[in-house]
């Protein structure tokens, strides 16, 4: 008893001494400033980055400060969000509308900033939806999603939504391989029949408008990561691979059969050609495009009845598979595009392939057999090195554009920093705890600001204040400026984030939009001067042309209005000052309230079951009159007769 | 008297900035404007320093009761000085040019100085009055009625010249580009009085 204790206290202080050493190192001398100075923003300061961290299960993104960890904004993209009503308000119903129908819920996976050569040029962030497969994009001047395309004969749009370096594409890879169309079969048959859709959509160099310009319809595997190549590698695509076993069942067991999986290469480029030399097949499709305009505040759906389809193997030399051990996740390109990185998230090495052997065996055609008729590569032909780590279950790799990698562990929780060419690990330093996926800023393109790295953990327990069975999830801020990483910060971010993608704050800050011109206002019911408020019936909808200032609504006062009325609020608001909106909201309504920006128009649809005087208000606290900014509207007996009437100041 | 005529003729003519520039400027900051709102002056109306900022001083104002900004067409005041500041250019150029020719004495130049004098202090006075009036004349609906330590009713008539803090806003008040063209139009005029004087006086 007395030797164990023993132990236990020389061990106790052994452990005390290296973690002392240890703290000692990362501290060196009076030179260094303390973490809270490195991260503290004081009032009135901003942050240096911008930081876009997706929301996972809340399908929204949310933007944050780099280094203060301050969250600025939620953008809602894939769900409703009543904070602003958005797919509440019928300007940004359509915007949720799939071949499913009105689908109000996504998960939100992996955001990437539009480039230009291959470096952040700031116009759009991209995002995917995962469940029911879509792209947004979102643009960086609102902050206000614009467009959300829908990926047809994809499931689990994962690997996805990655971009090329001049935002020519941004692809929709399917994790799960499902029959292509889809039809009613044996789910036993999976194996030879589904297909793995990879979803090519081009993106209008001017506008950002999205198009689906091919499908690749690849074997049945599942596509789970992506990374498109850069400056020499540019014009390929990779997408890392899983359940090349195509098991159908108990996947945890039979998925992990394999001791390697693939990367898929795609040469896009070459099957661009293949396209617009009149290539691929059309094939019957059912997916929604949805367009929000900025001018008219309005989004429309329109459903599109055809998509284009590849065969791979109809493309000689376009697609090829590189052995990756061992179900791989993260499959990143370092910035000058040679290091094609796997992640084999059931190993605890990682595998490097370098681009140039790779084009190197394919000219040599050392192939090791086929899948599909799609050339399998050798291992030993294209495999540049392996960082033999100690970790386990890596997960995703960033690059700090100084020569050094960044991978995320999940199963040992920690982030190992090592080098690029001699694959030996320099640092390594744990997070708290189980961290996804990490973030340097500019990280998916040839410039990288290797000052920060955010790693997104997945459990906080512990971390924070206790808030019942469920926590925020957590990122932690790493200063990678030196040789050595350094924890500097913690802080709790919102939903799930899988993803980040962030740029210098001068990129952003200046062209952010203050206002929406009313001058430029083309929504249908807008009213852009005060005295154009008017209520008008049309059967039993009634359509209120409405106005809102500081401090009141014009018309204030609404009568006529009968049971049964399908009364749609069309309310447009009159400020032209930054960061002052208005909000709406009427008793008994069905829906949200509306947050209305400057500018802008915004329509609530109120059905009124019961006669009465029912107050509406404005829910943002604008002004010093903010509390009197409100008016009533009677709602009389659907047999009556009362005429329509509305005033303000009467 | 040559070269005094010459700068007779050249003096009146910077007046026509006032076409252009602004006369004076009124910016009002405070803590929740760190980009501070401003009005311009200009002889033919009012304008925003940046695009919506009549509007939003407006907005502001009506919790206190203040009118809203005038409109052109509002005061006889924004007609009225174009058309007088064009006949002081037209009447100074030709002035100028009479003294070219021999016409008219140096005296007319020191005139011409004098009269344009008294109509800048009218037109300041006038201006005052109207800052009085806009500052004073509060609607008695106000929605917030505030008074000064002494009881009296607080009023919001910015200054004429330098720098007042009013409630949370910090009000500035300068001579703007038109004004300063204005000045060294008249110093041009003066000066060619002198000159012409002087040439006289050696004669
Ligand atoms: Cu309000």
């Amino acid at each position: 008893m007395k030797i164990y204790r023993y132990l236990t206290i020389t061990l106790g202080s052994a452990l005390m001494l290296i973690s002392c050493g240890q703290q000692n190192q990362s501290s060196n001398g009076a030179l260094s400033s303390s973490a809270a100075e490195k991260v503290y923003v004081a009032p009135g300061e901003q942050d240096e980055y911008y930081a876009f961290l997706s929301g996972g299960y809340s399908g929204n993104l949310t933007v944050y400060g780099l280094p203060s960890g301050r969250m600025f904004k939620e953008i809602p993209v894939f769900s409703q969000f009543p904070t602003s009503g958005y797919g509440y308000s019928e300007e940004t119903k359509p915007m949720l509308n799939t071949s499913h129908g009105f689908v109000p819920w996504d998960d939100a996976h992996h955001p990437d900033i539009s480039q230009t050569n291959g470096e952040l040029d700031g116009r759009w962030i991209f995002i995917n939806g995962n469940n029911t497969p879509r792209i947004a994009r979102i643009s960086l001047s609102t902050f206000e999603t614009e467009e959300i395309i829908e990926v047809p004969n994809s499931a689990g749009n994962h690997s996805s939504s990655f971009i090329t370096e001049n935002t020519e594409y941004v692809v929709a890879g399917t994790r799960f391989a499902v029959p292509v169309p889809q039809r009613d079969m044996p789910i036993n048959e999976y194996k030879g029949n589904f297909k793995g859709a990879l979803t090519f959509i081009s993106v209008a160099p001017e506008t950002g408008e999205m198009d689906i310009k091919f499908q690749l319809l690849m074997p049945g595997f599942n596509y789970d990561l992506s990374h498109p190549g850069r400056g020499k590698s540019h014009g390929w695509f990779f997408f890392t691979t899983y359940n090349t076993e195509e098991a159908n069942s108990l996947l945890e067991v039979n998925a992990s059969q394999n001791d390697k999986d693939f990367i898929a290469a795609i040469n896009w480029k070459k099957i661009e050609e293949y396209v617009n030399n009149g290539g691929g097949t059309k094939i019957p499709a059912n997916y929604a495009h949805n367009v929000y305009e900025e001018e008219t505040h309005t989004g429309t759906t329109t459903m599109k009845k055809e998509v284009l389809t590849v065969d791979p193997t109809k493309v000689p030399g376009a697609v090829y598979f590189l052995p990756t051990p061992k179900s791989p996740h993260g499959c990143d390109v370092d910035p000058t595009g040679e290091y094609i990185i796997g992640n084999g998230k059931l190993s605890a090495d990682l595998t490097v392939h370098s681009f140039d052997k790779m084009l190197a065996a394919i000219e040599g055609e050392k192939f090791d057999g086929e899948a599909y008729g799609i050339p399998i590569l050798k291992f030993e032909d294209i495999m540049a090195g392996q960082v033999k780590s100690g970790g386990l279950g890596p997960l995703h790799t960033e690059f700090d554009g100084k020569g050094n990698a960044y991978t995320t562990f999940f199963i040992s929780s920690e982030v190992v920093k090592w080098k690029l060419g001699t694959w030996e690990v320099i640092d390594r330093k744990p997070t708290y705890y189980s961290v996804g996926h990490l973030m340097i800023p500019g990280g998916n393109s040839r410039k990288p600001f290797g000052k920060y790295v955010v790693a997104m953990n997945k459990i906080t327990k512990d971390r924070y204040l206790p808030t019942g069975p469920e926590m925020e999830h957590s990122a932690q801020l790493y200063d990678i400026s030196g040789d050595k990483m350094e924890l500097i910060y913690d802080f709790p971010t919102h939903g799930e984030p899988h993803y980040a993608a962030g740029c210098p704050a001068e990129l952003l800050a200046p062209k952010s939009k203050k206002i929406y011109r009313l001058d430029e206002n083309k929504h249908p019911y807008a009213v852009t001067t005060a005295d154009g408020s008017k209520v008008v019936r049309d059967g039993n909808e009634v359509h209120v042309y409405m106005s809102m200032i500081r401090s009141h609504f014009t018309p204030d006062n609404i009568e006529g209005i009968k049971v049964g009325d399908k009364v749609y609020f069309h309310i447009t608001n009159h400020e032209q000052d930054f960061d002052v909106p208005h909000g709406f909201t009427i008793l008994g309504q069905n829906t949200s309230e509306l947050l209305i920006m400057p500018g802008q128009t915004k329509t609530s649809v109120w059905e009124p079951k019961q006669v009465g005087v029912w107050p509406f208000y404005c829910t943002d606290f604008c002004s010093a009159l903010h509390q009197e900014m409100q008016g009533y509207v009677r709602v009389s007996p659907a047999n009556s007769n009362i005429e329509l009437k509305w005033s303000l100041g009467e | 008297m040559k070269k005094a005529s010459i700068l007779m003729i050249l003096g009146p003519l910077f007046l026509l900035g006032l076409y252009i520039f602004p006369l004076w400027n009124i910016m009002l900051g405070a803590p929740q404007y760190p980009d501070p709102l401003g009005l311009n002056i200009h002889i033919s109306g009012l304008r925003g320093v940046n695009e919506f900022d009549i509007q939003n001083i407006d907005g502001l104002n009506h919790y206190i009761g203040m009118h809203t900004l005038p409109k052109p067409e509002d005061m006889w005041e924004f007609g009225t000085f174009p058309m007088i500041i064009g006949f002081m250019v037209a009447f100074g150029v030709l002035i100028g040019i009479l003294g070219y020719l021999q016409k008219v004495s140096y005296q007319w130049f020191f005139g011409w100085f004098i009269l344009m004098s008294i109509l800048g202090i009218l037109g300041m006075y006038d201006f005052n009055e109207w800052l009085v009036d806009y500052g004073t004349n509060l609607d008695p609906n106000a929605i917030m009625k505030l008074t000064n330590p002494d009881g009296t009713p607080m009023t919001y008539k910015p200054p004429l010249l330098g720098h007042v803090k009013m409630l949370n806003f910090d009000v500035t008040s300068l001579p703007s580009t038109g004004a300063w063209l204005m000045f060294v139009g008249m110093m041009l005029t003066l000066t060619a009085g002198y000159l012409g004087w002087k040439s006289t006086k050696t004669q």
